[in-house]
């Protein structure tokens, strides 16, 4: 049995192989049009109707399909994989707690930007501000951005130094003591309550928005793309460049990355930073859609979710990643009578992959040669474990 | 009147009633790190032969505490039945839940961290592994079985993913007050027993033949091979004992606390790891004495400032621990254990 899937797996894996070089293969204005194609493809997907794929039950529409929310959700989740890919894929620091992050991000648009939140409320009582008060959206942004990245900085500076492991679990904990944070300071989140009316880009939500809307997703899933957009091309510049370099030295073995004048505290802690930004940014998108947020929307099997988009999709190839996002978030939507068992079917993906593909579904090329690499080398040597 | 929203309900801290009641204070939290000491043993165990976090260790006990209540039903035990029978269904229980987790230790052992051996893995990949497989156990006991069997045994599986009660097996009576602290009968069985499977866990480590192979792998695993140690039954054997030790800590969070959950696993390995990590990791002793640190200080920290904050305790004491002292108490190593 598990001969045949290896030799599926080998098989389609082969495939994906050749499809890799004929692409590589192409002049260069082939390659371009095809990734026009592919992103206006990207945007007009909201609009595709195809029976069984697109046509999705939802039962907070009566009647109505809920496709582009499912996208929106996909979007946001690509963005995390893709932060998260920073700092698992290219760094190799397991983050188990990156909900913490993704937290705080959508935390910081509620207490600055909702009317209801006690910061607000703070300082309009503070500064003599009217009741209507409260931070932009854009602002908001900012402001979550920032947030997520000092907090990374925070939690990267005492913890990397720590091995690997380790690390996983204090960040494991981290994103418990988050939660448990958002659920316990009512003086400041409203605890279990939660903060409602965050705002969106046209302001508090409300039934004159034009275009953000609480009904049609679809504007909110072309800004989510558009962001993801635009942090797939700034990582991917980020990759190829200096830092990017580091970081699959520092992966692939740390002591010769820091003999070689690299200095992995440093790098380290810059992937932590970025991966939490990017994290934070997603946790702001899904705050400002969703327009509440209440803690137990940010719990730890959540955190396991993202490191098994990252894992099973393939660590360190972002269309690896991206594919992983998207599959963990649709699937369970376009499945929803059998949507229960989704985290037994993640588990069991997480175990089967690592076990079988630890390189993931679509691998970055490096990584799959280190591990094989290793393999090899438990060949001639075993023992050592 | 102006509005004061970041202002902190009530006093933010509270030395007064920890002082007030240190010995009481004390005495609980001695209790409950003797449950995390348990279970930190089975973390140690592992790290200490093979130098890899077992993320999974955390659902052998869950899987212990479904055991005991499993046990329990089936026999129909009911409150406060008469003393006699009341220590035939602890030793039973001991039994029941030591084979489930062993078994289930083992199981893990045999499925997903040898074929990562064999590959010579990264640490992440073992780590990943055993998480998805967590997830996995869990589900299978939250979701899975109340659907299979939640017709055939509804005390047990009745709903997907519910806070199950269990029978008081023994009676929670004060025993004795010294110094204004009243120490129950149950703190004092959970504080034996737990002590009592230590030490014979320490002997069979250290003074047995079997124990001495496990030290020989710990200390160089090439070294003991060719000495003649089977080291994939050492392996075996640590996850077995481990997991016979979560079965014993099963059995006494059964009899102290009264109930389980599928979900009940995640924080409590959690606080046994960094239990295991505060001792020193790899070191039994140590775990002793890191869960039972860790269950003063945890009690502590919860009459300090609110008992809601209780569960951050243990990750703050785990992030200080592993920035100022990374080897513990007592310093890592199974294999100088007893130098």
């Amino acid at each position: 049995m598990i001969d045949k899937i290896r030799d599926l797996d080998r098989r389609r894996a082969g495939a994906l192989h050749s499809v890799g070089d004929r692409w590589r293969a192409l002049p260069k204005w082939q390659r371009g049009l095809t990734f026009v194609a592919f992103v206006a493809f990207i945007y007009y997907l909201p609009l595709l109707g195809i029976p069984g794929l697109t046509w999705l039950r939802t039962d907070s529409i009566s009647g109505g399909s809920n496709w582009a929310g499912v996208l929106f959700t996909c979007a946001v989740y690509v963005l995390v994989a893709i932060g998260l890919n920073v700092v698992i894929g290219l760094a190799g620091l397991l983050d188990l707690g990156y909900i913490g992050f993704f937290a705080i991000g959508a935390y910081a648009v509620a207490l600055f930007g909702s009317v209801n939140s006690p910061v607000v409320k703070w300082f309009q009582a503070e500064f003599d501000l009217p009741p209507t008060w409260a931070v932009t959206w854009a602002i908001c942004a900012f402001i979550a951005l920032v947030m997520a990245l000092i907090s990374g900085v925070i939690l990267g500076w005492p913890t990397l130094r720590l091995r690997g492991d380790y690390l996983a679990i204090v960040t494991l904990g981290f994103g418990e003591i988050i939660r448990i944070v958002a659920r316990n300071m009512e003086g400041v989140t409203r605890g279990p309550q939660g903060i409602s009316a965050i705002p969106g880009p046209e302001g508090p939500p409300s039934p004159d928005n034009q275009i953000f809307g609480l009904i049609d997703i679809k504007p909110w899933y072309w800004l989510a793309i558009t962001v993801v957009l635009l942090m797939v091309f700034a990582v991917r510049r980020l990759e190829n460049s200096r830092v990017g370099r580091s970081w699959l030295a520092i992966r692939e073995d740390e002591d010769a990355a820091a003999v070689m004048g690299v200095y992995p505290f440093k790098f380290k802690l810059w992937a932590f930073a970025i991966g939490a930004a990017l994290g934070g940014f997603a946790g702001f998108l899904f705050a400002s859609r969703y327009a509440f947020i209440d803690p137990t929307q940010f719990n730890v099997n959540l955190s396991i979710l993202f490191v098994a988009m990252v894992v099973v999709g393939g660590s360190g190839n972002m269309v690896g990643v991206s594919v992983g996002a998207v599959l963990l978030a649709y699937l369970p939507e376009r499945f929803r009578e059998i949507a229960d068992y989704r985290w037994l079917a993640f588990g069991l993906a997480m175990v089967l992959v690592m076990i079988l593909r630890p390189q993931g579904l679509i691998p970055s090329k490096r990584r799959a040669r280190e591990l094989k690499d290793r393999a090899a080398e438990a060949e001639e040597a075993p023992a050592h474990v | 009147m102006i509005p004061r929203p970041l202002s902190m309900q009530g006093d933010l801290v509270n030395f007064a009633d920890l002082f007030g009641h240190i010995g009481q204070h004390t005495v609980d939290g001695l209790s409950k790190g003797a449950i995390y000491a348990l279970i930190a043993l089975g973390y140690t165990l592992v790290y200490g032969v093979l130098r890899l976090i077992n993320f999974a260790h955390s659902e052998v006990f869950m899987v212990g505490t479904f055991a005991v209540l499993g046990l329990w039903t089936a026999f129909g035990v009911q409150n406060n039945p008469p003393i006699g029978q009341a220590i035939i269904f602890l030793v039973l229980g001991l039994i029941v839940a030591a084979i489930a987790s062993g078994g289930t230790a083992l199981a893990i052992e045999r499925i997903a961290y040898r074929p990562l051996r064999r590959k010579n893995a990264p640490p992440l990949i073992f780590l990943i592994t055993a998480i998805g497989l967590s997830l996995v156990l869990v589900e299978i006991f939250g979701l899975v079985l109340p659907k299979l069997l939640g017709e055939a045994v509804p005390s047990i599986f009745g709903r997907a993913r519910i806070i199950l009660g269990m029978p008081t097996i023994i009676e929670q009576k004060t025993l004795f007050t010294v110094l204004n602290t009243s120490i129950t009968n149950i703190q004092l069985i959970v504080f034996v027993s737990a002590v009592v499977m230590m030490a014979m866990l320490d002997w069979f480590i250290n003074r047995t033949r079997y124990g001495r192979g496990v030290r020989a792998v710990a200390q160089n695993p090439e070294t003991a091979a060719l000495m003649g140690v089977n080291q994939e039954r050492v392996i075996m054997l640590i996850f077995v004992l481990g997991g016979i030790m979560a079965g014993a800590a099963a059995l006494l969070w059964s009899m102290r606390f009264g109930f389980t959950q599928s979900s009940i696993g995640f924080v409590l390995g959690l606080k046994a790891f960094t239990a295991a990590v505060l001792g020193g990791i790899g070191n039994l002793r140590g775990a002793l004495l890191g869960g039972l640190f860790l269950g003063i200080v945890e009690v502590y920290g919860a009459t300090i400032f609110a008992s809601n904050w209780e569960d951050v305790i243990a990750f703050v004491v785990l992030v200080i621990v592993l920035m100022f002292r990374p080897t513990g108490i007592l310093g890592e190593s199974l294999g100088r254990a007893r130098a």
